[in-house]
């Protein structure tokens, strides 16, 4: 983890992070090309995308760690980055990774801290590297909680926790959100446990931004028509994905913006579309299309 | 009030968290004057993003079920069911007898409600274009009890 103080973005005062046109190569290929937002702050924002699609890269110019080839970003405020490794050091005990942290950082909260690890009952005075991984993830999270960012970054944060510890975390996560304000980025394979926990997705393909945005607006633009086998959907709208078997086919469409929602009937039924649906789709959809 | 979140359903998460609120007025949980959780309390107890809450109240709030209060939260002001109990009645009833027919025309509750469904989803959408930007697209599911 690591905290570094970066330039505060001048002319977009609401955003917490932004990125412009930007992009990274790794020799000659482009890991992250044309990748352009604006987080505004105090979001919740899940990082979404097929593995190697440029997430960690993302997450790693943003966090000042690796320096883009094409672009520009920036964000407000201290900012913390937990990497998909969690990583601690193994002789050091919890307590000494606080203080560590209370060295290392220019703002140190070691109540809050403390708080990140009596809540998982993680001990303060055992060596980091007789700790499960599941544990020695949490001493990572309490020490980027204790930096008191303004925006905290979180690499696969979920991985290799067990469903419970998911919850948990999540919850604890956005209690901290909740009391201090901070925008959270985080990249997750676990789409579906996403509902209600992120407001705002990036979604990523090959190296590029496909959709970003608020999620119920991203959702509610879209719907699933389920009916007859067709060709074409019953209502007008941008065909993301089209799955026709025996005599039944399903479009999910991406509705046309600024028109009321179209009303279908007879054999067509529609529904809302799920996070799940509507990543799945997406991906699968690249997947078919580009190829890289 | 202990709200909970089904995030494999459709329904948007600040949506879900309006009709358990309904639900609570409806089902008498919830009555004029009593305190809605706060929302560091929602976002403890059910794992949901403060956004998501604050967006749920708004909605409540703009329908005027509930209000918020400088400082000291978000009460009930309202209650749901306030239909006239004789009305409810006769709707009931009425209910009852499309639903007999419906049996005897070889329906079962899956088609009946799939029916109830289709032909709400198309009167709500009617009464979205029509009303003046109306902003409710809830949905409210109806079961057939």
């Amino acid at each position: 983890m690591t905290t570094t103080v970066t330039e505060p973005v001048e002319d977009t005062a609401a955003a917490a992070v932004h990125a412009q046109a930007l992009g990274k190569r790794y020799r000659n290929k482009w890991a992250l090309r044309e990748c352009t937002f604006d987080l505004p702050a105090g979001r919740v924002a899940a990082l979404v995308g097929a593995n190697g699609a440029g997430k960690t890269t993302l997450m790693s110019v943003l966090a000042g760690l690796l320096d883009a080839d094409e672009g520009s970003a920036g964000t407000s405020g201290r900012v913390a980055f937990v990497s998909q490794e969690k990583p601690v050091y193994r002789h050091f005990t919890a307590a000494d990774m606080l203080r560590l942290g209370a060295h290392l950082n220019v703002v140190w909260d070691q109540a809050r801290a403390v708080r990140w690890l009596d809540r998982f009952e993680i001990p303060l005075d055992k060596a980091c590297g007789k700790l499960s991984g599941g544990q020695q993830a949490q001493v990572a999270f309490a020490l980027a909680i204790g930096s008191r960012p303004t925006v905290l970054m979180l690499d696969e944060p979920l991985a290799n926790l067990d469903p419970l510890a998911r919850r948990e975390v999540t919850a604890e996560l956005l209690g901290e959100v909740e009391e201090t304000g901070m925008t959270v980025l985080l990249s997750t394979h676990v789409v579906a446990e996403l509902g209600g926990v992120a407001d705002y997705l990036l979604l990523l393909a090959h190296g590029r931004l496909l959709a970003g945005g608020d999620l119920d607006e991203l959702l509610a633009r879209h719907v699933t028509y389920l009916g007859p086998r067709s060709d074409t959907p019953p209502a007008l709208g941008e065909v993301v994905e089209a799955r026709h078997r025996g005599n039944q086919s399903t479009f999910l469409v991406k509705l046309p913006e600024g028109q009321p929602r179209p009303v279908v009937a007879g054999q067509w039924t529609e529904r809302p579309v799920t996070l799940e649906d509507y990543v799945l789709a997406q991906l699968a959809a690249t997947r078919k299309g580009l190829g890289a | 009030m202990e709200f909970r979140i089904d995030r494999s359903s459709g329904l948007p998460a600040y949506l879900q968290l309006v009709r358990q609120v309904r639900e609570a007025l409806r089902l008498g949980w919830l009555e004029p004057g009593d305190r809605l959780p706060t929302v560091r309390d929602v976002v403890a107890g059910s794992g949901v993003n403060a956004n998501t809450v604050l967006k749920a109240y708004r909605e409540l709030e703009l329908s005027g079920l509930v209000e918020a209060r400088q400082g000291s939260g978000t009460f009930v002001k309202a209650g749901l069911g306030s239909t006239d109990p004789e009305v409810m009645n006769a709707l009931r009833s009425r209910l009852a007898v499309w639903v007999r027919e419906a049996r005897e025309a070889g329906l079962d509750a899956e088609d009946i409600d799939a029916l109830v469904r289709s032909v709400l989803a198309v009167d709500g959408d009617r009464a979205a274009a029509g009303g003046a930007g109306g902003q409710t697209n809830e949905g409210e599911g109806v079961a057939v009890r």
